[in-house]
């Protein structure tokens, strides 16, 4: 059964993400404490790791946006027939994403990965592309993605959430119900509540 | 006050709702306790050295009689009859189930309360000072302004998760005591020199391990803006405040990491984007909102009362008692009363359910039913009249309520520290009880005067010992508790952090050490200064010679 839920329904991902082999990841520690998060901005993959990303030769593929930027020319007849998205996580940055391409909704599909459920730049990455930057297609969370993060995923311009493989979607699907009118305007609704309603 | 309409309430009541849920998926196994952890945060549980904890809010520490009663009953029934008033004006009760949980939030979602978002990495309570509203120096009564950030921030999606807690204050009046130096955002009503009104934007101030107090980051804004220049701060604060270390995480790390320069050039490219859209603010919703917070239809009524004024002329312990816990009002006839929940010898900040009752029956019978919580951690009704006073007094006395110490060392603030905290490396109540009862000689205890005690268990400062006149703060020594001592800290819109005189004290120390301090100040002390002025004046040096000096006798007989 499939764990991807798209405008609200359960639905097969004709995509396949495409994830950069194992680097070594380097444990970092501080205080004798193990690191959790990365910075914003951090570089994480490195050169080897990006020219040796597999890239399946047909269908729709997500790829890397470090593996976009560095194999353009062999990718860019892909994201010409519509069958190329990418994905970042949460600690790149948005802005090389969209410098990556020459019009953003281009991309039939974009796609954040959040490592820890606790990361919350997920939320703005959201509101950026559909606010600032006018991002119209799919745009899909991924990762550390369970349903109490649901709610505001879609307040923030997410419509596509791929739950992580040991939860259910269907629950996961309920909890978009959870709260029927929102105060603040956000991307969804974009008027706060004293806008929409004589109260 | 606010009243909740169906669109506040559902809000509320679906909150419980989602919560039963998600404790019946981590009872039943579905969620780990990592998973679990910061949804209960964001409910106000706290897991806690005996039990959980449950952290209820009291936006910009506003109550009503009804509500306070519902906390004494929720106090009574769920936990062991008594409860705690934070320096955040949030209610914490020490002792209730997990289990039960959410029946309290759904008790209290019937008398329009909650605890969203009192814990967690997210947007806390909304506070201001406790006489908003009836303040002689107001500028603007703060409430309808911070109820209108208290709805933009409940289930703020893009700011759900952020890197660590963030905490908006508020100050209306021209003396700060909502100490907006000391939070994430400080938002200070001010008027310009055209005589309007516009807000002194601070950010980035806060005490915890590493004390900050917060830089201007905007001069002039007007109202109008303030949710979406909050937005502004708040995304790029989300977006690139720390969050590889919990210790480095608040905004304060990253404003002084970037500069306060850049870090406004940010916001204001931020800014640009969001200014004048959807969430500025409308002259409807302000008026909307501000029709909950006007005048109470007072009586007019002489400045002066016969009966008040014999009665402090008759009665020395009512006169010490008016002294210290009526304030200035801005209606003649009417004053502010301070309950003090320090009475000497037990926890600051505890009241029991029993006293909650009174203090509701208080507030109904001589403040229009509404009453306030205050930093310093006591209880105000703000609205008596002065003919009333007496009686109130009465009753309070009656009930421990009256202890004429408000504003005096004995009115020290203080967190729950070792006895209940896990976080804690020192117990805080027992130094705080040590001192009051050191200090138990009312007379001695005026004639000191204004005088600012915090204690703190640890370096999270939820005590604000940064900013106490005299700050106590535990410290571990090879798994023992020790006290470290500030002086010099200080409150308001000269906010000051306080200045460590040295090496640390053992727990029986401190009544003494503390008496030592007073012992200096008495001697310098000009007629005017309050013990922190005579800090200022003089600096530590004296302090630390004679609190030592004492420590050297001792080890040399
Ligand atoms: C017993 C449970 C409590 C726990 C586990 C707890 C935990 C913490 C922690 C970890 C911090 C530091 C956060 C940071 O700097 O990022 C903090 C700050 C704070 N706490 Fe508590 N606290 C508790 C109770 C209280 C109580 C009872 C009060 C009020 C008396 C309080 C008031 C505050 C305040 C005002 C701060 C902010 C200090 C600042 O500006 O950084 N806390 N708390
Ligand atoms: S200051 Fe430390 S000991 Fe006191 S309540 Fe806060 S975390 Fe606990």
């Amino acid at each position: 059964m499939s764990n991807l839920i798209h405008n609200n329904a359960i639905v097969n991902d004709e995509w396949t993400t495409v994830t950069l082999p194992a680097g070594e990841e380097v444990v970092r520690k501080q205080a004798g404490k193990v690191v959790m998060f990365k910075l914003t901005g951090e570089q994480t993959c490195t050169p080897e790791q990006i020219a040796a990303t597999v890239i399946p030769e047909n269908g729709k593929i997500i790829v890397p946006l470090s593996v976009w930027l560095a194999r353009k020319a062999e990718l860019a007849p892909r994201l010409a027939k519509g069958e190329l998205g990418i994905w970042l996580a949460t600690h790149e940055v948005l802005e090389s994403l969209i410098d990556a391409v020459d019009d953003i909704n281009q991309l039939p599909i974009i796609a954040v990965f959040v490592e820890r459920f606790a990361d919350g730049r997920i939320f703005s990455i959201g509101t950026l592309l559909r606010t600032r930057y006018g991002y119209k297609n799919e745009l899909r969370a991924f990762g550390d993605v369970l349903r109490d993060q649901l709610f505001f995923l879609k307040r923030c311009g997410y419509d596509s959430y791929l739950i992580r493989a040991d939860r259910s979607a269907e629950e996961a699907l309920a909890s978009l119900q959870d709260f029927s009118q929102p105060y603040q305007g956000a991307v969804d609704e974009t008027q706060p509540v004293w806008r929409r309603v004589q109260r | 006050m606010y009243k909740y309409d169906e669109i506040d309430q559902a809000i509320v009541d679906q909150r419980v709702d989602q919560y039963r849920d998600q404790v019946r998926r981590f009872l039943a196994g579905e969620l780990s306790d990592e998973e679990f952890r910061p949804l209960r945060l964001q409910n106000g549980l706290y897991i806690q050295r005996h039990a959980p904890m449950l952290r209820i809010a009291v936006p910009y520490g506003t109550l009503s009689s009804r509500q306070l009663h519902k906390l004494g009953d929720i106090a009574q029934r769920y936990d062991r009859g008594y409860g705690h008033f934070s320096t955040r004006t949030n209610m914490q009760l020490n002792w209730p189930k997990l289990e039960d949980t959410p029946d309290i939030l759904a008790e209290l979602a019937t008398v329009q309360m909650h605890a969203i978002q009192t814990s967690g990495n997210c947007i806390r309570n909304i506070t201001t000072d406790q006489f908003a509203g009836v303040a002689p120096d107001e500028i603007i009564d703060p409430r309808a302004v911070a109820e209108i950030i208290r709805q933009w921030s409940t289930f703020h999606p893009e700011f759900a998760l952020l890197p660590r807690k963030f905490k908006i204050a508020v100050s209306g009046t021209r003396q700060d005591r909502a100490i907006v130096q000391a939070h994430d955002i400080g938002l200070e009503f001010y008027y310009d020199e055209q005589q309007k009104m516009a807000i002194k934007v601070w950010v980035g101030g806060g005490l915890g391990r590493t004390p900050i107090l917060g830089s201007v980051i905007c001069e002039h804004l007007e109202w109008q803006h303030i949710l979406t220049y909050c937005e502004a701060v708040i995304r790029v604060y989300n977006l690139h405040g720390r969050r590889d270390n919990s210790f480095k995480a608040r905004i304060k790390i990253l404003v002084k990491a970037l500069g306060i320069d850049e870090f406004r050039r940010q916001v204001d490219e931020e800014w640009q984007h969001l200014k004048d859209g959807p969430n500025t603010i409308t002259e409807a919703e302000l008026a909307r909102v501000s029709q909950y917070f006007t005048a109470m239809p007072y009586e007019n009524l002489p400045a002066h009362d016969a009966g008040y004024d014999s009665a402090i002329a008759s009665n020395p312990a009512f006169a010490a008692w008016t002294k210290r816990s009526v304030h200035a009002h801005k209606q003649p006839g009417y004053r502010a009363v301070t309950l003090s929940l320090k009475p000497h010898g037990k926890a600051p900040g505890d009241i029991t359910s029993e006293q909650m009752h009174v203090v509701a029956g208080l507030a109904e019978k001589y403040s229009f039913g509404e009453l306030r919580v205050s930093h310093e951690q006591n209880v105000i009704l703000t609205d008596v009249k002065l003919s009333d006073l007496y009686s109130v007094w009465e009753i309070a006395r009656a009930n421990g309520l009256a202890t004429p110490n408000i504003g005096l060392l004995t009115d020290i603030i203080c967190c729950p520290g070792g006895d209940f905290c896990s976080l804690a490396n020192a117990k805080s109540i027992p130094i705080a009880e040590a001192i009051q009862m050191q200090f138990d000689n009312l007379d001695y205890l005026h004639d000191i005067g204004e005088l600012e005690l915090n204690i703190s268990g640890c370096m999270n400062a939820c005590g604000h010992h940064h900013i106490g006149h005299i700050g106590i703060l535990g410290v571990d020594k090879d798994g023992s508790e020790w006290y470290q001592v500030t002086i010099g800290g200080k409150q308001g819109n000269d906010a000051s952090l306080g200045t460590v005189i040295g090496r640390a004290f053992a727990a029986e120390e401190m009544p003494g050490v503390v008496q030592r301090l007073i012992e200096v100040y008495l001697r310098e002390r000009t007629d005017e200064e309050r013990f922190i002025d005579t800090v200022r004046r003089i600096g530590i040096t004296p302090f630390k010679e004679h609190v030592y000096a004492r420590q050297e006798d001792a080890t040399h007989v």
